[in-house]
């Protein structure tokens, strides 16, 4: 158990220094920090101190170095056209992008696990047709285009919900929320659902694959003929082996759900850190990106690493060998 | 050839095909909408990159069935004057193209990075592979995102707009390679042991030429598998990318920018501008989908 964690932890460690790797190279050779930092009429002297300030004629080794243990404590310097800390501009849009992530996944897994499971035990039936029709079409329509249908038949047309922002907001002091006001929860509908379509889709594919996969192992043959009625060998024995996979492809698509939201932000004006993000690219404003790119892969690492610890603590055939 | 078509038309393939209307179908949306954007200079109504061709007078105009409609222009026009249906010809051609190309780039640097990694092994192998880990874990689209932010920054302002198209490309492939990348390898492991490798090794041949010649064309079949499926993927990114603003500029319009522009003219009620490029894109989308799904099923032995 401990060796397996160490060398997982080893693993999340080197993919973290490649992503600050790159994120450092952004920074060196995309763009020049002093002349985005510096007004139009800096003389050639004040352009030299602010590049010995910035520490810009030390070795590269040593500027790697410092930026890693900046990144460490939170420091990611400030943004070239907002002229404020990239820490704080983070810090202000994290909320927005974290409540629709979540709101997004809960609302996949509440409709495509019953989804799943229900076309995996009913193959034939009309509606499990229908139901992988749609899912068909749900991972051929972008998620940009669900958002602009979306807006545009209960935004436009028939005006039920508001079209962008996140409504009235709570401030908690660290922690500005949505999910306290009436508003809040309206502007939240379009957003999340726009974003839980494609997770949804990949969630019933995959539910139903892995249980059609179950259901003609022995055990369950073993089951049915010790006589255990239809709904405990589907419900107890099936579907709890079927979760095991299932929670490795959920834990990563929570990563990528915070990467899809950069799609869904931009198309709802939702105020999250993957808008801020797009803005960034337009802009080249490095530091943002950089943070950008620091954070996200901090929390796949994470996630990850959880991942693989749960699958190591349910499964138990993985703790046999070695 | 001959013998090679009466293969074809006897056999499974075949068979499995013609037996599904659903594929048939796709096959021809495929087809035709492949054709007519290729043909779009012929095929659309109006040259849309001649500007004597439009006219601002005629901007914003209605589908044909709707009041203020004009039979001249199908599917009304957007907000330059530009008919909506030639608009959208001849962006599905620039959205067939850019996925096309990153689809074939990503699929030659995955097959040298697999064909390498599977036939070398050791540390060659532990090094490429710990890169494909590192970037299976991060989602595509964020990564072409990322390659396209990066090479943007790095290209003078004037080329940025020239280069787009080819940026995207670069961008999307290098998002997409990895797929690829593992399958070959782990054919390729299983290749590297058996006889007729061995025999080419011994008459000693050089490395590339048992690669490409005598590997490569056992490995293919998954590979066109996974290119089919990934097509499907590669223009959905691209109409991502430009819906995003950071995809091929305005003036030579794809699908996605398209949307884009259309999406300003949304709230005011001209929702012709987005929705028929985004049916187009759907369509599109769908029937590739469907073509990899059967192909996929079709050629695996497993399922039959």
């Amino acid at each position: 158990m401990l060796f397996f964690i160490g060398r997982r932890l080893y693993q999340a460690a080197l993919v973290m220094l490649t992503v600050a790797l790159i994120a450092f190279a952004m920074f060196q050779y995309v763009g020049d920090p002093v002349s985005n930092l510096a007004g139009q009429d800096t003389t050639v002297a004040e352009r030299e101190l602010l590049k010995e300030r910035l520490g810009l004629n030390d070795s590269v080794l040593e500027q790697f170095s410092r930026f890693v243990i900046n990144a460490v404590q939170g420091e990611f310097g400030v943004s070239y056209r907002m002229r404020v800390p990239v820490r704080d501009l983070i810090a202000e849009r994290f909320p927005a992008t974290l409540e629709l992530s979540m709101m997004s996944a809960f609302l996949a897994l509440l409709v495509g696990i019953p989804m799943g499971v229900y076309t995996a035990l009913n193959r034939d039936s009309w509606l499990s047709r229908s139901f992988m029709t749609l899912s068909l079409i749900g991972i051929s329509l972008p998620t940009f285009l669900i958002g602009i249908f979306l807006i545009l038949f209960f935004g436009v047309i028939l005006q039920w919900l508001p079209t962008f922002g996140r409504g009235e907001v709570v401030d908690l002091g660290w922690w500005s929320t949505g999910m306290l006001t009436g508003s809040g929860w309206r502007s939240m509908i379009m957003p999340a659902i726009t974003l839980a379509v494609f997770q949804m889709t990949l969630i019933v594919r995959l539910i139903r694959a892995e249980m059609l996969e179950v259901l003609r192992t022995d055990y369950i043959k073993f089951a049915r003929a010790r006589g255990l009625s239809e709904r405990s060998i589907s419900f107890s024995h099936a579907l709890k082996n079927t979760l095991v996979p299932v929670i490795t492809i959920i834990g990563l698509q929570i990563g990528s759900l915070i990467a899809f939201a950069i799609i869904t932000e931009s198309v709802f004006q939702w105020p999250g850190m993957g808008l801020l993000f797009i803005q960034a690219i337009g802009e080249v404003d490095i530091p943002i990106m950089s943070a950008y790119l620091l954070l996200i892969g901090f929390v796949f690492v994470v996630i990850n690493l959880i991942v693989d610890i749960l699958y190591y603590t349910i499964d138990p055939r993985l703790r046999v060998e070695k | 050839m001959r013998d090679f078509l009466q293969r074809f038309f006897g056999g499974d393939l075949w068979w499995s095909f013609r037996s599904s209307p659903m594929v048939i179908v796709a096959a021809i949306t495929t087809f035709v909408m492949i054709f007519s954007s290729a043909f779009a200079n012929i095929v659309a109504p109006y040259d849309i990159f001649d500007l004597t061709q439009f006219n601002l007078m005629d901007s914003l105009k209605p589908p044909v069935w709707m009041e203020r409609g004009e039979v001249g222009f199908l599917l009304g026009t957007d907000d330059q004057g530009r008919d909506v249906l030639s608009t959208i010809l001849y962006g599905s051609r620039i959205s067939l193209l850019v996925g096309f190309f990153s689809v074939i780039s990503a699929m030659v640097l995955g097959i040298i990075i697999g064909l390498i990694a599977g036939y070398s092994g050791g540390w060659v192998d532990a090094v490429l592979m710990r890169i494909a880990d590192v970037q299976l874990s991060f989602p595509a689209i964020l990564i072409a995102l990322l390659v396209n932010g990066i090479i943007s920054g790095l290209l003078p302002g004037e080329a940025q707009a020239d280069l787009a198209i080819y940026v995207l490309i670069v961008a999307i492939s290098l998002s997409f390679w990895v797929q690829y990348a593992r399958t070959v390898r782990s054919s390729t492991m299983v290749e590297r042991t058996k006889e007729y490798v061995q025999a080419a090794q011994v008459i000693g041949l050089p490395q590339p030429l048992i690669l490409l010649r005598h590997i490569l064309p056992n490995v293919m079949g998954p590979v066109l598998v996974i290119a089919t499926i990934q097509l499907a993927l590669a223009i959905i990114t691209e109409a991502t990318l430009s819906f995003l603003g950071v995809g091929v500029p305005p003036t030579s319009p794809s699908l996605g920018t398209l949307i884009r522009i259309g999406n300003d003219y949304l709230f005011s009620g001209e929702w012709w501008i987005t929705v028929f490029p985004g049916l187009a894109l759907v369509i599109l989308v769908l029937a590739v989908n469907i073509l990899g799904d059967w192909l996929r099923d079709a050629l695996n032995p497993k399922l039959r």
